[in-house]
């Protein structure tokens, strides 16, 4: 790992002047991602500003229709939280799978959702539920976020400080976790909601994307048999060692029939 | 260009001047010469360096030093001592729970997470509670046998 300059910022305000007055600064949440790759020279930040001491971004709270997650709070958290539980079980579940106990206690929903892996699972959550991004400048639809392979809207130095979640009528989560990494080879969000039903997949492409085919099937009939037949389209989809895209888009097919059935209890 | 480090490992507050960019298991094997933590593969995927960050396992080799400042960090070192071995420590012996022991101390460490928030785990608990835990000896059976009776052992 090469040499950096630590920070840890005692408010909001004072991480964003941090951050610009660095030549290349970078937040650090629960480092499970940042510390791997600053570890593997992938990443060399001059200067890390720690959010750990600013307490008003970890928790989870309710306001109206909405749940709200700051940005600090572990998948831990997420998962063990009694309100999250009774509101949208499926988001305490899916934070529940994320890696491994170690990685939960540490990660945090706020570097998964920064970092767009992919094969995060977050992501598949924040588009089917319709979630908003708060940041210290302004909110970002969850549609408008993830723009690309690791690329999101933010700018530099922009943080996010917390997601709202509109409490949807049901939802479900279902992984086709990759054995070793735990990482979603292929996820399906499902959600009845406020926005109608939206399906996002993770894991599959280049980054989480919503199956509109899918949604449409539901929107006449949210049962699983509604989408017999439906596939999404291989030659979209990535291929490697783990499998190909043909197995992705069937993966995707039996993942979203799979949490249509959870979420109706069937 | 080093900072200084305050935090609380064992139970006793902890001063020292480090880089920002040393590992906690590097502080704690290196620095303060607790061997018990070990290093598997130094990429976040085996858990050998488990230990305790205010009361959660975490993989050391994955957090800073500077991350922990003000916190409180148990390593296997402060769970028992030689002469009187914490509860879950004698249930791996009794039970068989280790062969070479390369991988105990990250095992002892989740499994006491594990138990802080699930006092009578089942064994299918105990199996997911160890997903971030790799045993290269054991084929994990007698690992599960330890953790079931040490979490009973720890109630008694
Ligand atoms: C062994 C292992 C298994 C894993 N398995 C899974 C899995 O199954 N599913 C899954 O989804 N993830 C998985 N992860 C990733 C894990 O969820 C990480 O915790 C997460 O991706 C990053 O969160 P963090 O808090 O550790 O962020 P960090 O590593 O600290 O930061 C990640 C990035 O986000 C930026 N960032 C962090 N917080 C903010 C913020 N508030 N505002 C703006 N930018 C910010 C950082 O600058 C950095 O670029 C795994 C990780 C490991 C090590
Ligand atoms: S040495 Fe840290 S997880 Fe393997
Ligand atoms: S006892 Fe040898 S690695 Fe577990």
């Amino acid at each position: 790992m090469y040499e950096f300059a630590y920070h840890r910022a005692t408010s909001l305000e004072n991480a964003a002047s941090l951050l610009a007055s660095a030549d290349d600064g970078r937040v650090l949440a629960g480092g499970q991602t940042l510390v791997a790759a600053m570890k593997l020279r992938l990443a060399a930040p001059s200067d890390l500003v720690d959010l750990r001491g600013i307490p008003e971004l970890s928790g989870v709270c309710r306001d109206g229709d909405t749940m709200i997650i700051g940005a600090m709070t572990t998948h831990s958290a997420v998962n063990a939280s009694d309100d999250l539980k009774a509101t949208i079980p499926a988001l305490a579940e899916l934070a529940g799978g994320i890696g491994d106990a170690m990685v939960r206690n540490q990660g945090t929903i706020g570097g998964s959702v920064a970092n767009n892996d992919p094969a995060a699972d977050y992501p598949a959550a924040l588009l089917a539920l319709g979630a908003t991004i708060r940041t210290e400048r302004r909110t970002i639809a969850a549609d408008d976020f993830f723009t690309g392979m690791y690329e999101t809207a933010l700018e530099p130095g922009e943080m996010i400080v917390s997601i709202g979640f509109p409490i949807p009528k049901r939802a479900a989560y279902v992984k086709f976790p990759n054995p070793a990494s735990r990482y979603a080879l292929v996820g399906v969000f499902v959600a009845d909601g406020p926005a109608g039903v939206r399906v996002a997949v993770t894991g599959a492409g280049s980054g989480v994307f919503r199956a509109t085919a899918f949604e449409s099937a539901l929107s006449g009939r949210f049962a699983p048999e509604a989408l017999d037949g439906l596939t999404v389209d291989a030659s979209e989809l990535s291929g490697d060692m783990h499998a190909s895209a043909e197995y992705r888009a069937h993966l995707v097919g039996v993942m979203a029939r799979r949490a249509v059935g959870k979420s109706t209890g069937a | 260009m080093s900072v200084t480090l305050s935090l609380e490992v064992n139970g006793k507050p902890v001063s020292l001047e480090v880089a920002p960019r040393t590992l906690l298991v590097d502080l704690l094997r290196d620095s303060l010469r607790l061997t018990g933590t070990h290093i598997g593969c130094d990429t976040a995927q085996c858990g050998a360096c488990t230990v305790h960050l205010d009361g959660r396992a975490v993989k050391s080799c994955n957090v800073l030093a500077v991350q922990t400042a003000g916190a409180k960090v148990t390593t296997i070192e402060g769970i028992g001592s030689d002469a009187a071995l914490h509860p879950m420590q004698a249930a791996f012996r009794d039970h068989h729970g280790l062969q070479c022991g390369y991988c105990t101390p990250g095992m002892v460490m989740s499994a006491l997470d594990l138990v802080a928030r699930h006092p009578a785990p089942s064994r299918d608990e105990i199996r997911e509670a160890l997903d971030g835990n790799i045993c290269r000896c054991t084929g994990y059976h007698n690992i599960v046998t330890a953790i079931e009776a040490g979490a009973k052992a720890m109630k008694a």
